[in-house]
């Protein structure tokens, strides 16, 4: 049995979410017979993991830091084994512009979309731009902060006039906001484990909210406020369509162990288009990527298993 | 735990110890969620609550608590009142009370109530767990899923939980610089008759209202106490901060003009001694405090009796005045700390009132500005306020936030409000270069000079009625 650091909390947003992934994680290792070290990332993260000397670290954060590479990176440095994907693969993730930009190189389908830094905005005038986006991306335009998990700061802006206030709004939470053509359709979320025959997609969860805003952050954390269909109910090609679709952007983005790709769906076209990449989606009990496993057959606790396996695997010699 | 009483400090958070383990499976939830009752529906964790969590943080600057200083009351004088309490009353301390409260404490009350002009006699007084109870209480008292309750908008956000634990429907009616608008109040009273919803109750904080920071002027509270009796409609006066005057003559509670009859009193030791202690009291009309007794017994069957005990102690072995006048000094010092930090960082287009007493100033920004977003970025420079809309229930208040200076010593006060002053005016000049509309130049540059405490304050705008 290994000695497992479960790294949770942190300084991000998503902080509380982040601290019940982490409490399940540490409940189901410690199931598991694993000697488990929680702790809450702060400024003696290096101490702790120095002193502590873990076998492999489990990471359950969201959001900065903890999503992005940062403490990818101090474990490589330190090194210390650690779960799901690498410093690169996360950065690409939670910059929404940089994963949207290597699915559309790699030829997958993602929304329409344009992208600005605030300087882009006060340096260079990207202002007077505004008008010739819209129209190409038609109303409502979609406006979100690069990198911000969960659905913090996502606005419709359902005419002009709404365009200005939710890109105030999306740079509270970025220095980049992308806005973003709009489709409408279901929500799909396809949760990737890796595994010995490499990646496979789980069942597809599909998102209903029940009235209200389609990106209403406070739903998704909530029962009783968004319906969580597993697996979603699909035609068969359909199914087979999304899961290679969130397979395939996975690889792109270069992914490990396991990921969580958000699609829609268009209700016209039957198009099928990325949305984002989570590198570390929720793990609490209402989360979708434990969900879908439990549909897949996958208990929690061999979910945690098998990452912790893969993160070993990883691991140079 | 209510926004109000978010407590700064490890443990507050949920840092390691929200860690603990947890038994629950996806499968589990479902199970559970089946159980649960219909008015859970009504209470909701949120975003915000995720963000506010963030503000406990030691590093953060927070102006987001609704905290009295309790550093002001001596420890020396907590040590011999304990000890005094244990060596004289240790078994009674230790035991059950009564579930109105005890006695002496009601006399203590008595002599509180009076301090504000209130004539009150003991066996009219309920003893309760902090006043929190109190709104309680009266919602399991007089509300039935579905029944309205008027509330001010904005309203006490530590209230909101609790309307919605009992599944009320709750109308609020717009406030300016004089407290309730009582000409909306009627014409909403008016609308809700005719669609035979005709409320339980209407809830104000008259004086220094939290979150608003404003003050009822008499002649509304007349007119107030008067339309009560008239549809024979009960108030709950939330009177928390009525003592806490910085300046001005004190107006009569509506529990002073209405005598009794229609007015349900909440008092509360929390803002003259101590927050920690959890007692509150409620003075109401006989048969609602019968009613408001026997709901107590089934909440806790008594308040704290060692508590109780030692605030006895306190009035008998102390002047409570004194203290009450050091919290008062503290206070308007601090809270003209802030509005001259106010004056000198925001940027002219936002409006802040000032408030009289209490402890809370309540600032809006121009509608394009959302302050539950400007949080988030107002957290990467370590500092927090509570965004508006905790204060409705109906979304609205999404360009205000709520200002407490009284738990906060002088340089952080100035040094979070200019930390915030510099976050909403970089959010002003970009929305400005989105519309290409001119930003508007800082008073302070264009006058060329700071101007003096409370220049600018720009109150909520005054109208007839």
């Amino acid at each position: 049995m290994s000695r497992v650091a479960v790294l949770a909390g942190g300084q991000s947003l998503e902080r509380q979410v982040s601290l019940r992934s982490g409490a399940r994680v540490r409940e189901a290792l410690e199931r598991l017979g694993h000697d488990v070290i929680p702790i809450d990332v702060g400024p003696d993260l290096v101490a702790l993991l120095t002193s502590s000397r873990p076998d492999v670290a489990f990471i359950a954060l969201h959001g900065r830091d903890g999503e992005d590479g940062t403490v990818q990176e101090i474990l490589e440095l330190l090194g210390v084994p650690y779960t799901a994907s690498g410093p690169s693969a996360c950065m690409r993730c939670m910059d929404k512009v940089v994963a949207k930009h290597a699915l559309r190189d790699a030829g997958l389908p993602t929304p329409d979309f344009y992208a600005f830094s605030q300087t882009a905005f006060e340096s260079l005038g990207a202002a007077q731009a505004l008008p010739a986006i819209e129209q190409r991306l038609d109303f409502p335009v979609v406006v979100k902060p690069a990198a911000q998990g969960s659905a913090l700061g996502i606005r419709f802006a359902p005419t002009a006039a709404d365009v200005p206030p939710a890109i105030v709004a999306a740079f509270s939470y970025d220095t980049k906001v992308l806005l973003e053509r709009h489709i409408a359709g279901r929500e799909l979320a396809i949760s990737v484990l890796d595994g010995p025959a490499g990646p496979e997609p789980l069942p597809v969860v599909e998102a209903i909210p029940l009235g209200g805003d389609h990106y209403d952050f406070e739903a998704r954390y909530e029962i009783g406020r968004t319906e969580f269909v597993c697996p979603a109910a699909l035609d068969e090609e359909t199914t087979r369509r999304t899961q290679e679709l969130a397979l395939e952007a996975y690889g792109v983005l270069g992914c490990y162990g396991f990921a969580r790709i958000d699609l829609m769906l268009d209700e016209d076209s039957g198009e099928a288009t990325v949305l984002e990449a989570n590198a570390i989606p929720g793990l609490t009990e209402t989360s979708l990527l434990p969900q879908s496993a439990e549909a897949a057959g996958i208990s929690f606790a061999s979910f945690v298993a098998r990452v912790l396996d893969l993160a070993l695997a990883r691991a140079p010699a | 735990m209510t926004i109000d009483e978010t407590p700064r400090g490890p443990g507050s958070g949920g840092e390691s110890d929200s860690m603990a383990r947890s038994r629950t499976t996806a499968r589990d939830l479902e199970r559970y969620a089946g159980l649960f009752a219909r008015r859970t529906q009504g209470m909701r964790s949120s975003a915000m609550r995720d963000l506010m969590a963030i503000t406990a943080r030691p590093e953060v600057i927070s102006l987001a608590g609704g905290l009295p200083d309790t550093s002001t009351f001596p420890a020396e004088d907590l040590a011999a009142l304990m000890a005094r309490v244990a060596a004289d009353a240790s078994a009674r301390a230790l035991q059950y009370g009564p579930t109105e409260g005890m006695d002496e404490l009601k006399q203590c009350i008595v002599r509180v109530m009076a301090e504000e002009g209130m004539d009150v006699v003991a066996d009219e007084l309920l003893v309760t767990t902090g006043g929190q109870q109190v709104i309680d209480l009266v919602c399991k008292t007089l509300i039935d899923p579905g029944d309205v309750i008027v509330a001010e908008g904005p309203t006490y956000p530590g209230a909101v939980p609790t309307f919605g634990a009992y599944e009320a429907d709750v109308v609020q009616v717009e406030m300016d610089a004089d407290g309730m608008r009582i000409d909306l109040l009627e014409a909403t009273l008016e609308r809700l008759e005719r669609e035979d919803r005709s409320p339980k109750f209407i809830y104000t904080v008259p004086t220094f209202q939290n979150p608003a920071g404003v003050t009822m002027s008499l002649e509304r509270r007349r007119r107030l106490v008067r339309i009560a009796a008239e549809r024979e409609i009960l108030v709950l006066e939330d009177n928390p901060y009525g003592l806490l005057r910085y300046e001005g003559d004190p107006l009569p509670p509506l529990y002073a003009l209405d005598k009794g009859e229609y007015v349900i009193y909440l008092g509360t030791f929390s803002k003259i001694l101590s927050p920690g202690l959890r007692l509150g009291w409620t003075a109401a009309p006989r048969p609602v405090l019968e009613k408001l007794n026997l709901a107590k017994q089934g909440a806790d069957l008594c308040s704290s009796t060692f508590g109780q005990h030692f605030v006895i102690e306190y009035f008998a072995q102390r002047d409570w005045r004194q203290l009450l006048s050091a919290l008062r000094e503290l206070y308007r010092r601090r809270r003209d700390t802030m509005l001259s930090a106010l004056a000198e960082h925001l940027p002219r287009e936002a409006e802040w009132t000032r408030p009289t007493g209490g402890l809370f100033i309540w600032a809006t920004l121009p509608s394009y500005i959302d302050t539950t977003d400007l949080l988030a970025r107002a957290l990467r420079e370590h500092v927090a306020f509570v965004p508006g809309r905790a204060a409705f229930l109906d979304g609205r208040g999404g360009s205000s936030m709520r200002l407490n200076f009284s738990g906060v010593a002088d340089d952080d006060l100035r040094e979070g409000v200019a930390r915030i002053g510099a976050v909403v005016s970089e959010q002003l000049r970009l929305y400005s270069t989105l519309t290409g509309k001119e930003p508007a130049k800082r008073r302070t540059e264009a006058l060329g000079e700071v101007p003096a405490a409370g220049a600018r304050v720009l109150p909520l705008r005054r109208r007839a009625g």
